[in-house]
Parts: C-alpha cells; structure tokens; sequence
C-alpha cells in the first residue's frame, strides 16, 4: 500500500448537463490534513460524498484507504468517518445512547463501547448533561460530540463537512485542537471549510473553483506561488473568477 | 401588507412546483370519484349462490332458471346434499344455498303450498339479508305468475313513490360522502402537515419574528390549498354529472358557497391540528383519528346515523362532514334552498369559528 | 446480528420518547374499536313518518297503529296537506310519507281494492328500500287479516280460487341473530393493524431522510436489510401487540365467537403485518418528504379499505371492480379474518390468499430493499 490515503484521477460528477465536479485529481497523505476549501456551489460537497461512497462518480479514478469507490464501497465505509453539514446526530436520543447506537452499528463490543462511552463523556466534560436529549444542548457541544462520534470506530480517514459552521471562535479553536490530536495519532482529516484561518491550520489546502481544483499545496507554499501573505487573498482572487454564483 | 402579498406568491409557488404532490393532488380526487362512484354500492351484482334441488321436477327447475337469469345471481355450484353446505360455505365464496324440498311440484299442486329454504353465510348479515330478499322477490313474482289467472283483486296495494332517487342509485347517495372525504384529505390533512412541517424544521420561528402577522402566515399557508379544493370540487361536480349521472336539482350557486364554507371548516381544523402537534407523524395520526375516520364513518356516509346506539348520533353531531352532507345532498338530490338548510349551514360556519379562535389562541401563546 | 440489536435499541428508544406515541398505541386502537364497530351498520332502527289521513276511520287508525307496533316506524306528525308533509321530508325530519285515501273503509270493508301512497325519501337507497318492503309486508299482513274477516264473515271460501302458495324459510348461518357488531369487528381489527403497519414504519424512513440522519447511517458499514430490519420490526411488534389487544376486546368484550384457531390468525397476521410495512417502506423509496409520503400511503389506505369489502360488500362491485380487489391486501386478509373466526376455517381454506399474501410479500420486500440505495444520486 502506498502512503496515500486518497487519491483521486479525473474524478467528476455530472448532474443531468451540470458538471458539478469536473475532472479533479488529489492526493492526500496519510496522516496529514487535508483543507477542502471552495465558494458556496463550488462542488466541495458532492466531491466529498463521492469519496465517502454516497454518491457514485460519473467517470475518473478514486481510491480512499487503498479501496475503489466504484466497486468497495462497502469496505471504504468501515474504514471511514464521517461528520455531515447537516447535523446527524438523533435530537431524540441522549449523548450516550447516541454514542451507543453508533458504537455499536460500527461492530464495537460491549467492552469497548462502554470504555469509548465513559472516555467520551469525560473528554467532551459532557458529565452533567448526559442524560439529557440531544435536541438540547448547544451547537457547540453538538458538534463536538458529533465528531467524537464519527470518530468512534477508529477510522484510518475522517470526512468533516463544514463542521465549525455557526459556532463561536472559541468552540471553534478548541475543536481544531481536537482535530490536531486525531491527526497526531496518525488519522487523515478531509475538512471543508469556509473560514480562512482555519486554512491555515491545514497541511495541505485546496482550492475549488466551478467544480475545478485551482490551487493546491502547503499554505506556505500557496502564499508564495500567489505572491502574498493570506490564504483569504487567494481565495477571493480565485473565486472572483467564478461563473457560477451560489445555487 | 407587501411582505404579505410576497409570503402567499412563495406558498404558492412552492406547492405548485412540487409536480408529484400537485399530480396527486389533482389526480386522486378523480381517480377516487371513479373506482368508488362504480364500485361501491349497496346493490347486490353477481353474488353466488349454490342449489341444492332436492326435487329436480319442471317447477323447481323454472325457478332455478329465473334465479340465474337475475343478474344478481350467480349459480356457483348444484349441490347433492345438505351435507355439502358447510363445505361450500366454509370456502367462503357462496353466499346462499337454496334447497328445494323433496317433491317440491307435487306439494305446489296437491295442498297448494311449497316451500324453499334459504340458508344463507350470515357472516355478512346486510348482504344475508339482500341476497334473501333479492331471492324471495323472484320467487314471488313467480308465485303471481302462477295464479294472475286465478285470482281476483282484493285487498290494500301500496303504490310506493321514491322521491329524490327514483332509481335508489347508491352512487347518488356516495358522491356527496365522497366530496367531504376528499376535501378533508386535501384541506385539512394537508394544511396541518405542512404547518407541522415548518415548526418541524424551525422554519415558524424565522417567520414568527418576520413582520408578517400570525394570522397572515396561516392565511397564507392555507390559500394555496383553499384554491386547490375549489378545483377539486368542480372537478368532482363535472365527473359526478357526466360520467355518473347524478341529477343536480338545486342551485351551483348556494353549492359552490357551500362547499367553500366546508372547505374554509376543513382547512381551520387542519391549522387546529398543526398548532396542537409537534411534528409531523404526530399531526398525521391525529388527522387520521379525528378527521378521516369519523368522516367516512360518523357522517353518514355510508351508515346511516339513524342507526347508530344514541351515543354516537350524539357524537356525530360534532362532525361537520354530517352536516355538510345533509347540505350537499339536499342541494344535489332535493334542491333544497338556504331557507331549508341554514340550521346546517349556520352549525358549519359556528364549529369553523370555534376552530380559529382556538388556534389562533394557540399561536398567539407561543409568541409570548 | 449485533448490528440489528442496536438498530432495534434504538427505534425503541426513540419510538416510546415520543409522548404522541404512547396514545397512538394502546388508546387509539380500543377507541376505534369501540366506535367503528357500533358505527358501522345498515340494520334499520327505526324511521319517523309523517302522515296524511283523508279517511278518519277506524280502518285507517287500525294500519296506523299497525305501522306503529313494529317499533320501526314512528309517527311524527299529522298533516292535512301534501304540501306541508313534504317539507317535512325534505328538511329530513321524517323518513316517509303514508298517505290514506278518503275512501279507504268503505272500499276495504266492500271487499275491494284500495292502495294507501307512500312517498319514501329515497337519498339513501338502501334504507328507502328497507322502508319500503318493511312497510309492504305490514300493509299485506294487516290486509289479509282483513280479508279473512270478510271470509268469515260467510262472503266466500278462499280456498276456491286454489291460490298456490311458495313460501320460503330463511335460515342464516354463522350468526342467526344477523348481529352486525360481529361481522365489523374482525374487519375493523384488519384495518387498525394495517394503519399501523403502513404509517408508522414507511414515515419513519422518510423522516430520518428529512432529519438528515440517514446520510449518517449510509456511511457507515450497516447493510441495506439490517438497516430495513431495524425499521421493520418495531412497529411489526407493535401491530402485533395491538391486534392482541384488539383480538382481547373482541373476544371478552364484544362476545364475538372465536370458532377458529387463535394460531393460525397470529401467523397469518404476522406475514399479512409483513406486507404492509414492506408497502409502507416502498412508499418511503419513492418520495422525499413525510408529506408526499403520507398522502400517498393516505390514498393508498382509503382506497384499499373502500374496496377491502369491509363496509360495501365485495359482491356489489361490478365484475371489473371486483377483479381488481384481488389486489387488495386488505380485502383479503378482511376475508380471512371473518372465516377463521366467524365460521372457523382452517389452512385448508385459506392457504391459497396465505399464499398469494406471502408471495406479493416477498416480492415488494425485493423490490423495495433494490430501490433503496445507500447512495444518493
């Protein structure tokens, strides 16, 4: 196996005569992470769902944990996590039945589940509002305990769609130190992002434009090439080239 | 009142630009009025019957001629002995066996008497009873035949006049049932979802704190469907005149201004229902439990309420489809007047005011 | 296997969350009972009547009270005129009009012929047909009567016109009392459970796509029919444990006679349950919203219970109609319900709809779990 964890070849999605994603080809290193940056409609999303195996591609090559997306797609999502835009924990269960129902649809056994159970509650200082709903806490919380949970079986990878929306800079930091600590322990992160500082914190940061990779490297090495000293520069600079607007 | 005039455009092009729903929305009220305006009846087509004929002499075998000649009737089966019945009927298919008693000519003509037995699956008791009925008419006609020549005419005839339905269709009875079923589906079903829907998805809020009044919102999230039902309507009145045949004795005028009201009844309901539930499978049992139900059942549409034990006939007069079928029906089949249907008409329009009184009570509470 | 205990952990937890729930469970299903199954009946109870006298006599009065000492029929009100006994009848105060003509004694004790008019609001077909023959049967018996008196009297010997006579005797079985509660109540328990079957458990599919929380559940390793497991079975145990309830009620509180077997109701029952959820889950494959959803499993339901013989007898369908019930899940599991406990039919009987049930069954439950896909476009 190599030491990539995605790599992608001419990966495109067609919807009926829109090309949402056209032609993309990354590699993602093992370990490393991984910014998926790009406007509103910019096609970040549906490549995203293309590498987790929600959707299949129309043509080009992809390959997540040394599995086909065509034909093991299956065995990608045992190897994968997963936190969506839209928040998919169940409002109707507590923290830990949640933290239960998807610990163990992942194939935890009883032991680990109830190590991962108290482990998780502890970390995320969730102690006093365990058995409340879901549907009650506060976004930040959420989302933290989201993705905890999308990380629970262990993956080689995680996908994180857009996952600091709507919080505080504070919640936010403290989640991006999460995030440095999964990475440290050898887990790729693929996160999509609108916040530019958050860019920064990346190894590696893409840039989509209209479906397109644009620009792609370290954020150092971005800055260089663009010949200035913020991602957000480049970004507006790439994005104004756009043709098209939010869909 | 701009903001107003720009949320009933959104309301409206968002449901008109949900094709699937709008086909069925459309569609099934039409697709409904066909297979039950044929299908369900009361009169009795085809049943089957066995024959056990025990006599097998030219008297029986005329009668069981006629029977079969009936196009309520349908010889299923020639049975050899009685003990043959429970087999028959335990298959489920014959409803009644008739067994003509040994001799069954001899007896006609020596002591002047025969008789016929009718055993009949009375699991069904209505369709026992007409399926006896339709049995006993032919053989009595038969029995007239017999002696027209001999007797005289005595005694008291009844001359019977059916007024209103002279062919005691039961697809005139059922259209009107039908009407109020539909326009409970689409009003009241649907308002209450897709309110439900908006609290759902936290929608209401962003509308509540918008300068658009309560009441505007629910106006607005009821027109579209209010101008939905009105089609519906007319297509039902057109399929119901030309393809059933239903008269149409009264005045479109009062039915349309009827109709309306049911239909503004049926949507203040549905808002009632979206202002008590909280999601959506919530506001769909309860529409189911209240609304459907006790339309089809408690209205008289297809039971007559006279038959029902007291304390359901009680029951059946909070239900407003009772009351607009006695509308419709007067209007339709009667041609009744407003002088002869404003008791019903003025219960309508009380029980819809009830309804938006409370649930605008209710939205008003959680705006505080 | 452990996948699905989570799976069905969590339905359950989230099902009995629900404070609507509860009720829609245990309280609606005895309610419907008990109020469909005295609601739905045909039997005549009784019909008021206006009545128009023109003859003021001691015959008239006689087949008056004779109408009267049925119990069926009640007499409202008394009128002189047509006119105002006819508004009567179309504010639907009263169900007919009996009308005596002036010379009614005179003829009858003359020994001839004389009619009396009835004038029946025919709306309701049926009812204007009971009317009709229930009146007729009285007026003949009254005029027999009548006409033996002459007899008596020494005018003449009836036996000389050599009347023949075909009677027939009716005997009903299964349920001599022709009880209509008996009938309905096996029917109704069919509708509840498949109420249940059909909304319950096709909804909650549709909603975890509105929620979002189904894309969740795509990425992770779970099998399409672990996932369909999961929703199937509660609300299959639920239907389960509501027909108990329903087949309680009816069995201690009804009195209805439970000729047949109590097993074999259950286990056709539970493939019968099957069905219905899998149309339920088929109907979550082909919509986006609880909406759509609910207004197709709506029309769906309405139309199989119109035409399931529950309410309408089968029989009254034209031909074409009564082909197309063969489609009708409800409609056959409506007949075995009635055979199996009415008139205690056996598998021999029935196997052939078991059958019919458990292929279509299987066949919907392929189809369903092909359509379902894990991925989205």
């Amino acid at each position: 196996m190599s030491d990539l964890a995605i790599q992608t070849d001419g990966l495109t999605k067609v919807f009926g005569n829109f090309t949402a994603v056209d032609n993309i080809s990354i590699n993602v290193k093992k370990g490393e992470i991984f910014g998926f940056l790009g406007a509103n409609g910019a096609g970040k999303t549906t490549a995203m769902k293309m590498l987790t195996g929600l959707l299949s591609p129309s043509s080009g090559d992809a390959k997540v944990s040394g599995y086909d997306v065509y034909s093991e797609s299956e065995l990608i999502k045992k190897n994968i996590g997963y936190m969506s835009q839209k928040f998919s924990l169940y409002d109707d269960l507590t923290p830990e039945e949640n933290i239960r129902f998807y610990g163990g649809i992942y194939g935890l056994d009883s032991k680990q589940l109830s190590h991962k159970r108290k482990e998780l509650i502890e970390s995320l200082e969730l102690g006093e509002v365990k058995k409340k709903l879901v549907g009650s806490l506060p976004l930040g919380w959420k989302q933290k305990l989201a993705f905890a949970i999308s990380i629970i079986h262990e993956p080689n990878i995680v996908f994180l769609d857009e996952p600091t929306g709507g919080v505080d800079p504070i919640t936010r930091r403290q989640f991006w130190e999460r995030i440095y600590q999964v990475a440290e322990s050898g887990v790729t992160v693929f996160v999509t992002t609108h916040y530019m500082d958050e860019a920064e914190y990346c190894d590696t940061v893409s840039i989509m434009v209209d479906g397109k990779i644009e620009a792609m490297d370290s954020p150092d090495n971005l800055k260089k090439t663009f010949e200035t000293n913020s991602i957000e520069d480049i970004f507006i600079r790439l994005a104004r080239a756009a043709k098209r607007g939010d869909r | 009142m701009n903001s107003f005039k720009g949320f009933v455009i959104k309301e409206f092009k968002q449901i008109y630009r949900d094709t699937r729903t709008l086909v069925v929305l459309f569609g099934m009220p039409v697709l409904m009025l066909l297979i039950f305006g044929f299908a369900i009846r009361n009169e009795v087509n085809n049943a089957k019957v066995g024959v056990l004929d025990l006599a097998k002499d030219e008297v029986s075998s005329v009668i069981i001629q006629k029977i079969s000649a009936s196009k309520a009737f349908q010889i299923h089966a020639y049975l050899t002995s009685y003990d043959e019945v429970e087999a028959y009927f335990r298959e489920g298919d014959i409803k009644e066996i008739i067994v003509f008693e040994k001799d069954f000519a001899r007896n006609l003509t020596r002591s002047g008497s025969a008789t016929i037995q009718l055993i009949t699956d009375a699991t069904d008791p209505n369709l026992a009873n007409i399926v006896q009925t339709y049995t006993n008419a032919i053989v009595g006609d038969y029995a007239q035949e017999l002696n027209a020549s001999s007797m005289p005419v005595v005694g008291i005839k009844v001359h019977s006049k059916m007024l209103y339905n002279e062919e005691l269709a039961s697809v005139n009875l059922f259209v009107p049932g039908l009407i109020a079923v539909i326009l409970m589906l689409v009003s009241a079903l649907m308002t209450s979802i897709s309110i439900t829907k908006e609290k759902e998805m936290g929608n209401m809020e962003i509308l509540l704190v918008s300068p658009l009044k309560p009441n505007h919102i629910i106006i607005g999230k009821v027109l579209p469907y209010l101008v939905l039902s009105v089609v519906n309507v007319f297509t039902i009145l057109v399929l119901a005149k030309f393809v059933f045949g239903v008269p149409f004795v009264g005045s479109y005028l009062l039915f349309f201004a009827e109709s309306i009201l049911f239909i503004v009844t049926a949507l203040s309901l549905g808002v009632f229902i979206s202002s008590v539930a909280n999601n959506q499978q919530t506001a769909m049992m309860v529409s189911l439990v209240v609304l459907l139900l006790p339309t089809i059942l408690l209205s008289g549409f297809i039971f007559p309420i006279k038959s029902m034990p007291i304390p359901l006939q009680v029951i059946s007069n909070i239900i407003p489809a009772k009351w607009f079928l006695v509308i419709v029906r007067g209007i339709m089949l009667k041609g009744s007047g407003i002088l002869i249907i404003w008791q019903e008409t003025a219960i309508l329009i009380g029980i819809t005011l009830v309804f938006i009184t409370l649930s605008l009570k209710k939205f008003k509470v959680r705006l505080q | 296997m452990r996948i699905i205990r989570f799976l069905l952990q969590k339905e359950f937890l989230q099902i009995f969350r629900n404070k609507a729930m509860l009720p829609i469970i245990f309280v609606i299903p005895v309610v419907q009972l008990l109020v469909l199954s005295f609601a739905a009946t045909y039997e005549l109870k009784e019909a008021k009547f206006a009545l128009i006298d023109r003859d003021q006599s001691i015959a008239s009065r006689e087949l008056v009270s004779k109408l009267q000492a049925t119990g069926y029929f009640i007499l409202q009100s008394e009128f002189t005129s047509e006119v105002e006994a006819k508004i009567q009848l179309e504010k639907g105060e009263v169900s007919f009009i009996v009308e005596i003509p002036r010379d009614f004694q005179q003829l009858l004790s003359n020994n001839k012929a004389t009619s009396i008019q009835l004038v029946i609001d025919a709306v309701d077909g049926s009812v204007a047909n009971l009317i009709n023959s229930y009146v007729n049967s009285i007026v003949r018996d009254y005029s027999a009567t009548k006409a033996v008196n002459i007899n008596v009297a020494g005018l003449q010997n009836i036996e000389q016109f050599s009347v023949k006579k075909i009677s027939t005797q009716a005997i009903n079985w299964y349920n001599p009392n022709l009880d209509y509660i008996t009938y309905m109540v096996p029917g109704i328990l069919v509708i509840l459970v498949s109420m249940i079957g059909l909304f319950l458990s096709g909804m909650n599919i549709v909603r975890e796509r509105e929620i979002g929380t189904i894309e969740q559940l795509n990425v992770t390793p779970i099998t399409k029919f672990q996932f369909m497991v999961g929703k199937l079975v509660p609300f299959w145990m639920i239907g389960m444990f509501d027909l108990l309830l329903g087949l309680a009620l009816a069995r201690f509180g009804f009195q209805i006679p439970f000729l047949g077997s109590l097993t074999t109701i259950l286990i056709i029952a539970g493939i019968y349950l099957v069905l219905i959820q899998v149309l339920g889950l088929f109907i979550s494959t082909i919509t986006d919203t609880q909406q759509q959803a609910m207004f197709i499993a709506w029309f769906i339901m309405v139309v199989f219970i119109l035409m399931g013989g529950l309410f309408t007898p089968i029989e009254s369908m034209p031909m074409w109609a009564q082909k197309l019930t063969l489609a009708n899940p409800i409609a056959y599991f409506i007949k075995i319900m009635r055979m199996v406990l009415l008139k205690g039919a056996g598998w021999k009987e029935v196997y052939e709809m078991v059958l019919i049930i458990s292929v279509v069954a299987a066949g919907l439950l392929a189809v369903s779990v092909n359509r379902y896909k894990k991925t989205s476009g």
